[in-house]
């Protein structure tokens, strides 16, 4: 979807500028806020922040653009968050991914076409004596195997039919 | 005593992702059904440490000790243990299958283990604030507020040698004592709680099962410094700890251990959580206040130092989580008690969080001064899978990489640093012969290179060519040039970069090339991985003795790589091999290895 076509809900907005008016100092806070309202950041959505804040575009857009943990894009319905900090790599989190590519067809920062899953690898979950772990929307999952994330997925899959 | 008996279940990430919950909800489950309810209390605490045999549960008072507790195992835990007083074994630690060890304090993993940060850690439930008061709790801020000045506990804390743990090992009473020589106005607290090294999560666990500890420390350093506003800035990845600490605030609120006119003081504190949005390079201080400030977290030159010119141009002190974990114990027990323990130029605890080819994953905490090979062997029970130690990381992207000659070496800030490491945040992660170091140093490289905010040209450029040669070497293209490039590169990374993410983005190749050069050298010149850890350096081989000739092998190569005519001994077109490994894995007569 092109910016010009991209309409959001801007009304949802309004609660999170209340609950922030008169802090200067919270951008981040606020985009938090509404990634969790919209599952992203759509660019209208980064346009009204900039106006109501008193922040130019551009500002904003590159904050949103620093943090790793906001999305441009609308992710799957479960995000697959894939560690790739260091007990998980000596453990072998890249066998991980491998499995995971090859069971959803699709990479790091991509989503399964029925809309389903996005995978993210991510530098380090904390809970390094699971490892090689991953997180699926809140739920953590440690001592994975090829097989193991093939079938965690799958049985996602199957339940969400 | 109101109850008879304690079960406390650790309610750490890794114990809940291991179906910790599902255990608390059967034993009250259970204990209802057993008429015990009134007898029995269950107890969900923060980690226990010993996250590689969670779940752990604990019984109290006799001090039993379960491990991987599964929700099936509860009822036959309260028929045997807590109605009949009978120790199931089974459920017992038993890493050689010799001795049963009942106890947790006969577990090797805890015997050498002091305990200061994570004192309450899996003894308190984290969100009660009775329990933390009933532990010594808010015993320090009392002290402080009616019994010190704030140049009384500047002092104190100086005197207690306390050192920055968030990596570089300032000492926090000086950094408390610039701040507090600046002019009265408004300055503010910060607790750095972004911790995003790759590795390490012993902040997490603090924050998990003893938030109020945290809010105690800033506190104490707020009235110290003359600061009446505090913020928490937390990786916004870590839900559980957020949560308890929220809990946490509005419990400390309802008791007036926060907020306006501390217990009558006079004193006024309150404090603010903020969530970092995922940017390593935000654990730098500089950095972390742009980002409290709502702007990209890049980090400026200094001086000015932030606890002269810090959030909002106004005086701050910034703080790690396990910094701040020591401050009220050294209040309630003294400096000179705290500052007996360690070495000369270190005092107090680490906590690591141990992790990687070692058979006793988890966090632990232990005096300064321990060597790596009590922290490895004693503590964390040996490599995994006998295999062979190869080497140590600490101090993760910022670290370096400890080879096995220095495993006696009694850890402190000073004997890290001379052998090319740092202490760092407290990630441990152990190698062994299987890990390729010109892997690591990549890997560790890839991160930075990530996580590099792009301000100043040798962090930015400089990481990205370290990578480059560190593919060139790892896909076997790689020249003797090369390694006389990288180390110039890393010798200007060092000296020129702005922060200290750039700083110290060069060490685990500094290190890896100091101690493990004939590894580099193996790489560049014979072309070969000894740790099969290259893929493109990696051959592979069919023994013609052990070939039936069955076809299999060729047939499952995705690259025709492999040709030879029925029941004749098999041939791989090194050319042609693309390393998947599938000959391998499918051979039946294991007669295909790599090398």
């Amino acid at each position: 979807m092109c910016e010009c076509c991209e309409k959001s809900d801007l009304s949802k907005l309004t609660p999170v500028f209340e609950a922030f008016a008169g802090d200067d100092h919270a951008l981040i806070s606020i985009l938090q806020k509404a990634q969790e309202i919209y599952g992203y950041l759509p660019v209208d959505v980064l346009y009204a922040i900039a106006e109501k804040t008193g922040n130019s575009p551009a500002k904003v857009l590159g904050v949103a653009t620093f943090y790793t943990q906001f999305r441009l894009k609308p992710v799957g319905k479960n995000l697959i968050l894939l560690c790739k900090g260091t007990a998980c790599h000596v453990n072998g989190a890249d066998s991980i991914e491998k499995a995971l590519v090859e069971e959803l067809g699709v990479g790091d920062g991509e989503t399964t076409d029925d809309g389903l899953f996005s995978i993210k690898t991510v530098a380090c979950l904390g809970c390094c004596s699971l490892s090689p772990v991953m997180m699926i929307n809140e739920d953590t999952y440690g001592s994975l195997t090829p097989a193991k994330a093939k079938d965690i997925v799958r049985k996602i899959r199957e339940a969400s039919k | 005593m109101a109850y008879e008996s304690y079960v406390l279940v650790c309610g750490g990430t890794a114990c809940c992702s291991s179906g910790g919950s599902a255990v608390v909800e059967a034993f009250k489950k259970e204990l209802e059904a057993a008429g015990l309810k009134d007898k029995v209390q269950v107890v969900v605490t923060g980690c226990l440490g010993f996250c590689e045999q969670g779940p752990i549960v604990k019984i109290l008072p006799q001090g039993t000790f379960y491990v991987q507790v599964k929700a099936e195992d509860v009822k036959e835990i309260v028929a045997e243990h807590l109605v009949k007083g009978r120790v199931v074994q089974r459920l017992c630690y038993d890493p050689a299958q010799a001795k049963k060890l009942v106890a947790e304090a006969n577990i090797p993993f805890y015997q050498k283990q002091y305990r200061i940060v994570l004192r309450n850690c899996g003894i308190i439930d984290p969100e009660k604030i009775e329990d933390y008061i009933a532990r010594d709790g808010y015993k320090a801020i009392e002290k402080v507020l009616f019994e010190m000045t704030p140049e009384q506990v500047v002092e104190e804390i100086l005197k207690s040698g306390l050192r920055g743990r968030g990596g570089a090992g300032f000492p926090t009473g000086m950094k408390w004592k610039f701040a507090q020589q600046q002019p009265k106005g408004q300055k503010y607290m910060v607790c750095n709680a972004d911790e995003g090294d790759p590795g390490a999560y012993m902040d997490r666990s603090t924050l998990e099962g003893d938030p109020h500890s945290i809010l105690e420390a800033m506190t104490i350093a707020g009235y110290a410094i003359g600061a009446s506003k505090g913020f928490i800035y937390i990786r916004a990845e870590y839900p559980l700890a957020i949560e308890r600490l929220q809990i946490a605030i509005k419990q400390a609120h309802e008791l007036g251990l926060l907020g306006d006119d501390i217990l009558g003081s006079g004193f006024s504190f309150d404090i603010e959580l903020r969530f970092g949005a995922g940017a390593f390079v935000c654990g730098e201080e500089t950095a972390l206040l742009q980002s409290i400030e709502g702007n990209r977290g890049m980090p400026r030159p200094r001086p000015p130092f932030p606890a002269v010119k810090g959030l909002w141009e106004r005086p701050t002190v910034i703080n790690n989580v396990e910094t701040l974990a020591n401050i009220p114990v050294i209040i309630n027990k003294g400096a000179d008690w705290f500052n007996k323990i360690g070495t000369a130029t270190t005092k107090g605890t680490k906590v690591f969080a141990l992790t990687g080819k070692v058979n006793n994953s988890g966090l632990i905490e232990v005096p300064m001064g321990t060597t790596l090979r009590e922290i490895i062997f004693d503590i964390g029970g040996g490599i995994r899978g006998g295999h062979q130690f190869k080497a140590a990381q600490t101090g993760g992207p910022s670290g370096g990489i400890i080879p096995p000659q220095f495993l006696d070496t009694p850890i402190d800030y000073e004997s890290l640093a001379k052998i090319g490491s740092i202490m760092g945040s407290g990630g441990l992660i152990v190698m062994d012969e299987t890990d390729c170091v010109v892997d690591v140093a990549r890997f560790y490289l890839d991160f930075t290179v990530d996580e590099s905010c792009g301000k100043c040209a040798p962090c930015r450029i400089g990481g990205r060519k370290l990578l480059n040669y560190l593919n060139k070497i790892t896909d076997g293209r790689g020249t003797e040039q090369d390694i006389k490039d990288m180390q110039a590169i890393c010798d200007a990374m060092n000296k020129a970069s702005l922060c200290g993410l750039g700083q110290t983005a060069s060490n685990p190749v500094r290190s890896t090339l100091r101690y493990f050069m004939d590894e580099y050298m193996e790489h560049i010149k014979d072309k070969k991985c000894r740790a099969g850890k290259c893929s493109k350096l990696i051959l592979y081989k069919i023994d013609p003795a052990k070939c039936k000739g069955c076809t299999l092998c060729a047939r499952k190569c995705p690259a025709n790589a492999i040709t030879g005519t029925v029941k004749q001994p098999h041939v791989i077109d090194p050319a042609k091999c693309i390393k998947c490994g599938q000959c391998e894995l499918n051979c039946k007569f294991g007669a295909i290895s790599h090398g």
